[in-house]
């Protein structure tokens, strides 16, 4: 669909739900519409990253195909938000990735795989193959900076994509119709608490109709474990850094440390969560999402569970002969995940919860319009 | 045709009466077959298109915002209704309708506070989550789990009835009919609000201009069969419950967004360019009801809701856009309104309103015209800045009065007044017994599920005591 195109479209059913109003007590998206007349591009792009994708207003409208009205809420939302990410992504070739799903994967899969590859012929086998048990043992594989240079050089690049994104999602903000001031943190606070609960995958209450017409909060759980399980992790991992260049004792850390416990716990939940989330995936009705938002998804959602289930492993045979095989695989999976952090689903996250902090200022400021 | 497997309870509809029917009869063990005319995803008639139910209660709690006790109700019904056709029906309604929230909850309702725009009816009404469409699917699944069968793009054709006794009935479906056995039969199909050649009967060819709100599948098949085999009829056949909509709007389902609020705000002329009755005589709330009766009257049964830059942001923004004009005399070429007329009618209400500056819309403001015929009591503020809005208005009919009369187990009355032995009838089909004219909002579901459920019930302890 032309951008102009889908805009339109996008603006009549805006127009029709602004009429309606029964799905105001499913989510915020239905609030956040009746504060405005008229929808305008930036509005309908925040409006569409507010959107959790839980469908209940699906099962509650009673205008869908084939009435004439011809509401596809979930849809448009999707194809919208498809849009905006790589309308607020740079650089433009990169950002290209978003609608050219397929070379987003490949570019990310042929990162994993290079550095599995060059990995595995660059160490030599006597060292790739041997059973490390000493202090500094995974450093025997890779070389320390060799793991540490390239990992904090993506993840700044990845962040700095993120945060210039953030800066124009709130560049578009400023010309809202609604009340764009906050006049305290509250808002904040209360952004990030419906985040870490994930409280819009629950349907209002009454859990989100995926993957069938059966409303249920297990997508909710799914998705709670996985941002959790990838919180975990990051505790984790930084709490490895203090360990390592603070307190100076080298990895491999007992299973009862808590780098140990972060991870596995982490791990284990982003697992859970991710194998569930992909069998939701698969048996949702895909006519409600734009063709290229699944792809996306299952490629950021394969990254993570590999990811998380390559660290598991590495936990697991670290004192075998696998070990050097196993983390070269760990890294080249979490260096997959990072390449395609800025230019894939990762980037979801941080345009919802702007949504999200955007959504609780607006309703600090205003209410609906048009009301007796 | 071919005769299948016989049924204790066959239910004849697919909206909230119906399925109520359905789960009533089938937890008290029975075998129960639901027909809905729709297509599946088109289940649940008008009730698709409801939000809220009015119900008694004796304080406020995280839903209501005060207390409504079965007494002001009861007082609210007479005062709309000139009075109940069947007052002991009535208070019974009333009276259940305080236990409903209950039994709508363990059958899977969930709650939500009133939606914006609506808060002037939290006190008396409750409003469901995501409205009528996600309660019927928590009905629907609820009955699915009670073994209730189901069949969509079920027509009903005819009930077989001898001496007072239901024994079959013969179903369409496509080009195939069936003959289908059950010992008793729940008829909650709805009225005949979308039979507009049925309306023709009552009201000529203005029937023909009637835009329906809801279902296209309420056109009275079932009614009228039951009043064949000798129901007794109660309601005035004329009688229509309807809107101001947008006359843009589609002829069938366009339901809730196609009404409009903007008539308070401005004033509404026929299409001869005359005013016709005084726009500002209630809150908006309290007089909705009565502009679909009132469109009904003028020539060719359209009007036009005329407002100006002051306040056309000030309602409910509409689903169509508003015709726009920097001049009256352009307003009315774009509408098609009689030109000289309409400038005489706006030049007149103008000078009528003159330094009227500021209209209080929450309150009535006594803000009024002064030698205008008719005038407008409140908020008559000068419709003189462009530019210039005007609003087609059509009537959008919501629901029709007459049904079948009913006793107090549900049982269809023949016209000696007395009852068929097995033949039910719940919903908006028999609502007449309670409801004369006007309306009370949210007392329609209370009625459909009430009588619903009672009927299911007795179906299945009917002869077996």
């Amino acid at each position: 669909m032309a951008e102009l195109d889908l805009f339109a479209e996008a603006n009549r059913q805006l127009t029709i739900c602004n009429a309606c109003r029964y799905c105001e007590g499913l989510c915020p998206v239905f609030p956040a519409l009746e504060m405005r007349k008229t929808f305008t591009p930036q509005d309908i792009r925040y409006l569409a990253n507010l959107c959790h994708d839980c469908r209940a207003c699906e099962q509650a409208c009673m205008f869908i195909p084939p009435h004439e009205f011809g509401i596809t809420f979930p849809r448009i939302m999707s194809e919208v938000r498809m849009e905006s990410y790589e309308h607020w992504s740079w650089p433009n070739f990169l950002a290209r990735s978003f609608s050219e799903t397929p070379k987003g994967i490949w570019l990310g899969l042929a990162a994993s795989a290079i550095v599995f590859v060059v990995a595995f012929f660059m160490i030599p086998s006597s060292r790739l193959f041997a059973v490390h048990t000493e202090p500094g043992s995974f450093y025997q594989v890779v070389p320390y900076l060799v793991m540490i240079v390239p990992a904090i050089f993506l993840v700044a690049y990845g962040a700095a994509i993120w945060i210039q994104g953030a800066a124009r999602f709130w560049t578009d903000a400023h010309d809202s119709q609604a009340s764009n001031n906050a006049r305290s943190f509250g808002p904040l606070w209360r952004a990030l608490r419906d985040s870490f609960t994930v409280k819009y995958l629950g349907g209002g209450g009454a859990g989100c109709a995926y993957p069938t017409t059966t409303p249920t909060q297990a997508r909710r759980v799914f998705h709670a474990l996985v941002f959790w399980g990838f919180l975990s992790d990051c505790i984790s991992t930084t709490l490895a850094f203090l360990y390592q260049d603070f307190r100076h004792i080298p990895p491999p850390y007992a299973f009862t440390s808590l780098p140990v416990i972060f991870g596995t716990c982490g791990g284990v939940a982003l697992v859970v969560g991710v194998v569930g989330l992909i069998y939701f995936k698969i048996r949702s009705d895909h006519e409600q999402a734009a063709d290229k938002a699944y792809g996306l998804d299952y490629a950021f959602l394969v990254f993570l569970g590999l990811a998380a289930f390559t660290g598991l492993l590495t936990l697991v045979l670290r004192s075998t002969a696998a070990m050097g095989t196993v983390l070269i695989l760990h890294l080249g999976t979490v260096a997959g995940l990072f390449i395609t952090a800025p230019y894939g689903k990762f980037v979801h996250f941080v345009y919802r919860v702007s949504a999200l902090i955007r959504f609780q200022i607006e309703a600090q400021g205003g209410k609906a319009l048009g009301g007796h | 045709m071919n005769s299948s497997t016989s049924y204790d309870v066959i239910v004849v509809g697919g909206g909230n009466a119906a399925i109520c029917a359905a789960i009533g009869a089938a937890e008290r063990g029975g075998q129960v077959l639901l027909l809905e005319g729709a297509p599946q995803y088109m289940r649940g008639g008008n009730t698709r298109h409801t939000r809220n139910i009015r119900l008694a209660h004796n304080a406020a709690d995280q839903f209501f915002t005060g207390p409504y006790t079965a007494d002001e109700y009861l007082a609210d019904l007479i005062q709309v209704t000139g009075g109940p056709a069947n007052l002991d029906l009535a208070k019974f309604t009333i009276r259940e309708s305080e236990k409903l929230p209950r039994w709508m909850t363990a059958h899977g309702a969930n709650w939500q506070h009133p939606l914006a725009g609506t808060l002037h009816l939290g006190r008396t009404n409750r409003w469901f989550l995501g409205g009528g469409k996600t309660l019927l699917n928590s009905y629907y699944r609820a009955a699915e789990k009670l073994g209730v069968e189901f069949r969509y793009d079920a027509m009903v054709e005819d009930l077989l009835i001898e001496d007072d006794c239901f024994s079959a009935l013969i179903v369409r479906n496509g080009d195939t009919t069936e003959l289908i056995r059950g010992r008793s039969v729940i008829v909650a199909a709805g009225g005949f609000e979308a039979n507009l050649e049925w309306l023709e009967e009552g009201w000529g060819e203005a029937a023909r201009n009637f835009l329906v709100r809801g279902t296209p599948y309420n056109r009275g098949t079932m009614l009228r069969n039951l009043l064949s085999k000798g129901a007794q009829s109660i309601g005035n056949p004329k009688a229509v419950h309807a809107i101001a909509v947008d006359a843009r709007s589609p002829k069938y389902d366009g339901g809730i967004v196609t009404r409009l609020d903007s008539v308070v705000f401005g004033v509404v002329v026929n299409k001869r360019g005359q005013r016709f009755y005084d726009e500002g005589e209630e809150i908006w709330p309290k007089r909705y009801a009565i502009w679909g009766g009132l469109i009904l009257e003028q020539p060719d049964q359209i009007a036009y809701s005329i407002v100006d830059v002051k306040t056309v942001n000030s309602f409910l923004p509409p689903l169509y856009k508003p015709f726009q004009a920097e001049t009256l005399g352009g307003l009315a070429e774009l509408l098609g309104i009689e030109r000289e007329a309409f400038l005489r009618t706006m030049a007149d209400y103008n000078r009528g309103a003159a330094g009227n500056s500021d209209a209080r819309m929450q309150m009535l403001d006594g803000v009024t015209t002064r030698g205008v015929t008719p005038p407008k009591t409140n908020w008559a503020l000068p419709i003189d800045r462009p530019p210039y809005y005007g609003l087609p208005l059509r009537a959008g009919i919501t629901f029709t009065y007459m049904g079948v009369a009913v006793d107090e187990r549900s049982r269809v009355m023949d016209s000696r007044g007395r009852p068929f032995k097995n033949v039910y009838a719940a919903g908006e089909i028999m609502t007449g017994n309670i409801l004369t004219k006007g309306y009370v909002g949210g007392i329609g579901l209370a009625i459909g599920a009430i009588f619903g459920e009672l009927a299911g019930r007795d179906a299945m302890t009917n002869g077996r005591a």
